[in-house]
């Protein structure tokens, strides 16, 4: 264990997470993790972590981090504009940093999130089994909060040998491109019969904007109406990551990472997962639509994507 | 019959009825049971609800209609589960006053007295049906009619943890500080959601809650002696009162 990254600024939110408490969600505990988990676990795998290892979570306006001892680092994800004492840190690529060196964050300029990987982890206690931060349940992570100036984070014990993975990197073509409209694809229902025939029209036809109400909890759309045949509420039922709410106002709400577990609003369809990272780095002002996918489809695309993951695994070891 | 429905490609929900019934959720707390002892390769959790439960699994390990095959399967392998099992557990509240300030209120739309009301709150059994909403929340069922209440018109912005409240003919108790439109008759020293706590989360579905009425003064002792980790939170189980 070792004194690694004290945060000189702690930027906008900047949070510790891992893919999420599992396990607890019948408890009403909110899975957390990191909003886009692909670029996560890409970020383990580049300094040689295992891919559930966690690292920072930075969001838009990004913190200043002082390195105080030598460390093996990736950033993937948004690009927010990092530099390292002055000069651009490249993205998806691991480096090696020195004591005293500076990361320092422009603001964004393309996705909203970045994500900071070191060597060895970064390293808290596991709360029910998770090192994710749960915000509003004052849990995981550093201290159960976001980072705050003067913290000081430790690293776990990683290869002596790590300096040999800097430099590793995910090729141009590997890298995602984030958009400003985003063609999102979901699974419908299952309260796909209580929409008016129109109402699923309009909600498959349609750009709906992304409005500054959005977090980590859901992303709250701004667009036409989706009206329902009766009552929006039912009997309050699980939710999904990525479950789409229409509350009876017919505005919809995108659960994100930490959705609450049950909701009372009809679910109109749920965005698949392979989708969620790039939902997940899209901004307020931002517009989706939405295509229909049948869950078969939408499974091949998530084991093709846990494919490209163990491959990228397979050439880390 | 249950019927199966995808949740995205991560989940699938087992449709198990569409009322709020006391028979509907023995079956899904019996199927509960099932799930955790016949575990099923690439299932990582489940949440019950009012008249489903929700499994969620990971697409890689285990396709859609493969699942949904398994769950079936399950189905005839279920046993019924003991009431027996079931864990009661006495929270003392203060009603009234700082502690309940919708009581009155409460109260005199029932046409009832305060007093009335803190009996007939407090001398129910209230069955958890299933948790969520926030860490520790339970959806309780088994509240009179005689003192439902709607839900304020304007939400506060801030309720204390441990608030007990009405909304409809439905009570509950607020783990932790949120905004919230319950109309708010009392309050528990004891913590639903503590996140220093070993075991963050107080209850689970298919627990049953008795509310034991305190004054101000029994109140603040207990939460004095809590901080201090003196109380233990009672329940009974099998007919016999633990502490």
């Amino acid at each position: 264990m070792t004194e690694a990254i004290r945060v000189l600024k702690p930027g906008l939110l900047t949070t510790v997470q891992d893919l999420g408490r599992t396990g607890y969600q019948q408890y009403g505990m909110p899975v957390s993790g990191a909003m886009d988990p692909w670029s996560l676990q890409v970020g383990n795998l580049l300094v040689g972590n295992s891919r559930s290892e966690a690292g920072l979570e930075i969001t838009w306006a990004g913190p200043v981090l002082q390195f105080l001892t030598e460390q093996v680092i990736a950033l993937t994800g948004g690009d927010l504009g990092a530099s390292l004492d002055g000069s651009p840190v490249p993205l998806w690529k691991s480096l090696r940093v020195s004591p005293g060196q500076e990361l320092r964050f422009k603001g964004a300029l393309q996705g909203t999130r970045a994500y900071l990987t070191v060597a060895g982890g970064v390293r808290v206690p596991p709360v029910l089994g998770s090192k994710s931060t749960y915000l509003k349940g004052r849990i995981g992570g550093f201290q159960g909060r976001a980072l705050q100036a003067d913290d000081v984070l430790d690293t776990g014990d990683s290869d002596p040998l790590a300096y040999r993975v800097a430099g590793r990197q995910l090729s141009r073509d590997q890298q995602p491109v984030y958009k400003e409209h985003l063609q999102v694809r979901v699974v419908p229902g299952p309260e796909y019969e209580v929409f008016t025939p129109a109402g699923i029209a309009t909600f498959f036809n349609s750009d709906y904007r992304i409005t500054p109400q959005s977090d980590r909890m859901g992303y709250r759309l701004k667009g036409p109406n989706i009206p329902h045949r009766r009552s929006a509420d039912i009997l309050s039922d699980a939710t999904a990551p990525g479950s789409i709410q229409v509350p009876a106002e017919g505005q919809p709400i995108v659960l994100m990472a930490d959705r609450q577990t049950t909701g009372g609003y009809t679910k109109i369809a749920t965005v698949i997962s392979v989708d969620l990272p790039i939902l997940a780095q899209a901004a307020p002002g931002h517009t989706l639509s939405f295509e229909a996918v049948d869950v078969n489809q939408a499974q091949k695309l998530a084991v093709e994507q846990e494919h490209f993951l163990r491959r990228l695994e397979a050439v880390s070891l | 019959m249950l019927s199966f429905q995808p949740l995205g490609d991560t989940g699938v929900r087992i449709g198990m009825g569409d009322e709020i019934r006391p028979d509907i959720n023995r079956r899904i707390r019996s199927y509960c049971n099932a799930l955790e002892k016949n575990e099923i390769h690439g299932v990582s959790e489940w949440v019950p609800a009012y008249c489903s439960v929700t499994v969620y699994y990971r697409p890689h390990l285990i396709g859609y209609d493969e699942l949904c095959r398994r769950l079936e399967a399950l189905a005839e392998r279920v046993e019924e589960t003991s009431e027996a099992d079931s864990r009661v557990w006495v929270l003392p509240v203060a009603y009234g006053g700082e502690c309940g300030p919708d009581l009155e209120d409460v109260a005199s739309r029932n046409g009832l007295s305060a007093s009335e009301v803190i009996r007939i709150h407090s001398r129910s059994l209230y069955r958890v049906y299933m948790m969520g909403f926030v860490p520790g929340f339970p959806y309780l069922g088994g509240m009179s009619d005689s003192i439902a209440a709607p839900r304020l018109s304007n939400p506060r912005p801030r309720i204390p943890a441990g608030s007990v409240g009405i909304a409809g003919s439905q009570t509950g108790v607020y783990p932790l500080e949120t905004p919230g439109g319950w109309r708010l008759i009392g309050r528990t020293p004891v913590r639903l959601y503590d996140p220093d706590r070993e075991r963050p989360m107080l209850l689970q579905a298919g627990d049953s809650i008795r509310f034991q009425p305190v004054d101000s003064e029994e109140y603040r002792e207990i939460r004095e002696r809590l901080n201090r980790g003196e109380y233990t939170i009672r329940h009974q189980s099998n007919g016999e009162i633990q502490s």
